[in-house]
């Protein structure tokens, strides 16, 4: 899980090549069903690749003082031992009612859903935070790049984003940790009390996103600056401010709509990186503790969570594309965007 | 009947024959003494930072092989010890013996981090090499071949959202930490990005009117996706090509930073950045974590800005 945010690529997404002809009624409900199979599948495919790992993980520190009987009334205990269809099925059956499952090695016994809940805030909050902060900042920075073109700022805001993407975001995290504590004098670890502790951990989160809309929106603004539409406006006399915010703002928001949702619903995924180093009890590191220890219903559950906000916001944010523009045709037309 | 007329049914017969497909035909052209490559080389090299990071590339490459050759070099897992005490050197500063100081447990940084880099370089390479042979071939096919695209469509929609955290992490485990195993990780879905971009340009440039035509003459599939679709496409596949460089390295780290890296004996950027991070609270052992995160860095960044150069350069719209 890196930063929440979505970094928005200039290009459609594989378009579902939909043959009716009808409304965006239709279209949603189609579009909804197939979603629905496509989270039946993934989480099909995570449930078989967790049966695929050495036992041992099921017992901690304590495999080897056990004896084979004894491994084996574990093993039963868990419900392990019956052939992996069947557990599908008994996993399948406890889904439909609602139920995730209780943690067997993480938290042993604990429900699943009292193990998520209290991590959830933490990691909308910071997610949040980040996402704002990253549009807000982003939009600007990218904005006043493209005002600026080959001018110092715009040189200075691109070796920003030439930075933020090549150096991997753990070493930069790192050294942001280390140097902005002492230079402003924040704390290093979170605090929930600790108002103070919670700017850097939220600036950090922001860094990539902002550098991924600032190089998108410079990028569209250069390329739309020339189009003629834009020539008509100035022509029309319209001040350089109106030109910005009624056209080319209007119109670079449409690509945005399409990942917006996503990044929004994916904030409470956290950012592993930034909760572990200032101990956040967020659900950043969540799903790998859950791998690294087998913990298979916690694994189960998350992916589950993940992979339906996943698709959901792709889903929605298609819907909401094709709602703010209306050129946008979802019927036969729809794939040749 | 006369010969003449004969001769003049025999010719308009010939005008309603096929055109066959004949590969030599199709490679005439006017003569021109316009080269691509030697045109790109020429736009490339006129940016500086592009050429200052590609000889900084170059120079550390080589020297990742040189180093080890070179007099007075020790071995990265070599413990040092004092001659008069015996003891391990841990943690020894900067000093005229240890240009980089020691680890530790006494290893000398400056002979890790250049094996580091060469493991991590190798693995990035292998990674970014595979992910868009298998990328580009996957993309090409998708998006040219209408039949597959519903299909294709279907398993990227699941691959994709299997998160790639739960992948890597699950082949980490299934397979005893060594460098194939992380290569097999990252190798198993980092080419999703780079099939759904390929076949995205594919879709948008298999109906241009040039295409048509070679398709109408009867040109083969895969001649029109080699020689008319995927050139279109050098730029961008040498961008992607070059940006999969530091991904590869970020996801190195990644995978080290969870616990899954490579064994301390297998030095990396990756595991030197994990060793450097665990003592960074003692301001005066942080060398061990400024060494190998600069020289991660200028490699990184080197990549990132030579692939939009060359990108740049690709682009025969740049080109004079």
């Amino acid at each position: 899980m890196g930063i929440p945010v979505t970094p928005i690529q200039h290009q459609p997404k594989p378009v579902h090549a939909s043959k009716h002809s009808g409304s965006l009624f239709n279209y949603t409900l189609k579009r909804a069903g197939q979603s629905l199979i496509t989270v039946l599948i993934v989480i099909t495919v995570v449930f078989l690749l967790m049966r695929l790992l050495p036992v041992e993980g099921y017992f901690g520190d304590g495999y080897d003082k056990l004896d084979a009987s004894q491994r084996e009334a574990v093993l039963k205990s868990m419900g392990l031992l019956e052939p992996w269809y069947m557990q599908l099925k008994n996993f399948y059956v406890d889904l439909f009612r609602g139920d995730l499952g209780t943690s067997i090695i993480f938290r042993p016994q604990i429900p699943i859903t009292e193990i998520i809940g209290p991590k959830i805030p933490y990691s909308a909050y910071f997610g949040f935070a980040a996402l704002l902060m990253s549009l807000s900042l982003g939009l600007c920075l990218g904005v006043f790049q493209a005002r600026e073109k080959g001018k110092w700022f715009d040189r200075l805001g691109t070796g920003y984003v030439v930075f933020i993407n090549a150096v991997p975001a753990a070493v930069y995290f790192l050294f942001i940790q280390l140097y902005a504590t002492q230079a402003f004098k924040l704390p290093i670890l979170f605090n929930k009390d600790k108002p103070s502790s919670w700017i850097l951990p939220a600036i950090c989160m922001s860094l990539g996103g902002i550098a991924g809309y600032a190089m998108w929106i410079r990028r569209f603004m250069v390329d739309e600056l020339n189009k003629d539409y834009i020539k008509l406006a100035r022509a029309k006399g319209l001040s350089n401010t109106d030109v910005m915010f009624k056209h080319v703002l209007r119109n670079a928001f449409v690509p945005m709509a399409q990942y917006l949702p996503t990044s929004l619903l994916m904030t409470i995924a956290g950012s592993l990186y930034i909760e572990s180093l200032y101990s956040i009890p967020g659900m950043g590191g969540l799903l790998i503790d859950a791998i690294s220890r087998q913990d298979n219903p916690l694994v189960q559950a998350l992916v589950l969570i993940y992979s339906t906000i996943g698709i959901f916001g792709l889903f929605m944010g298609d819907v909401l594309m094709a709602v703010i523009d209306p050129r946008i045709k979802l019927d036969k037309k729809g794939g040749a965007r | 009947m006369t010969t003449k007329k004969n001769i003049e049914i025999l010719e308009n017969q010939a005008l309603f024959e096929l055109a066959n497909y004949d590969a030599s035909e199709s490679e005439r052209t006017g003569y021109s003494d316009y080269s691509y490559w030697g045109s790109t080389l020429k736009v490339f090299l006129k940016n500086k930072t592009a050429v200052l990071a590609l000889i900084l590339l170059g120079v550390l490459l080589s020297f990742t092989f040189v180093q080890p050759y070179l007099p007075g070099q020790r071995d990265p897992n070599e413990i040092n010890l004092s001659q008069e005490t015996f003891r391990q050197l841990r943690n020894v500063k900067p000093t005229s013996e240890f240009w980089f100081g020691t680890n530790s447990i006494g290893q000398d940084l400056w002979a890790r981090i250049w094996r580091g880099t060469r493991t991590s370089l190798m693995i990035a390479l292998l990674v970014a090499t595979w992910n868009i042979v298998i990328g580009v071939i996957v993309g090409a096919v998708w998006g040219y071949v209408r039949s597959l695209d519903r299909v294709i469509t279907e398993v990227y929609n699941v691959l994709n959202n299997i998160p790639t955290t739960i992948i890597m992490t699950l082949f980490a485990y299934m397979l005893r930490p060594s460098i194939s195993t992380m290569v097999i990780a990252m190798c198993a879905t980092g080419w999703l990005p780079v099939s759904r971009f390929v076949r995205t340009q594919v879709v948008i440039i298999r109906d241009r009117e040039y295409n048509l035509a070679s398709r109408c003459l009867g040109t083969p599939s895969t001649r029109i996706i080699t020689r008319n679709v995927l050139p279109y496409l050098v730029s961008v596949i040498m961008l992607r090509f070059a940006l999969a460089v530091p991904g590869a390295i970020g996801s190195e780290v990644f995978l080290t930073y969870i616990g899954l890296g490579l064994p301390l004996s297998t030095p990396s950027l990756g595991n030197l950045v994990n060793e450097g991070r665990q003592i960074m609270m003692i301001a005066s052992m942080r060398y061990q974590l400024i060494f190998p995160s600069v020289v991660l860095s200028l490699i990184t960044i080197s990549f990132y800005v030579m692939g939009n150069a060359f990108s740049d350069a690709a682009d025969p719209r740049n080109h004079v």
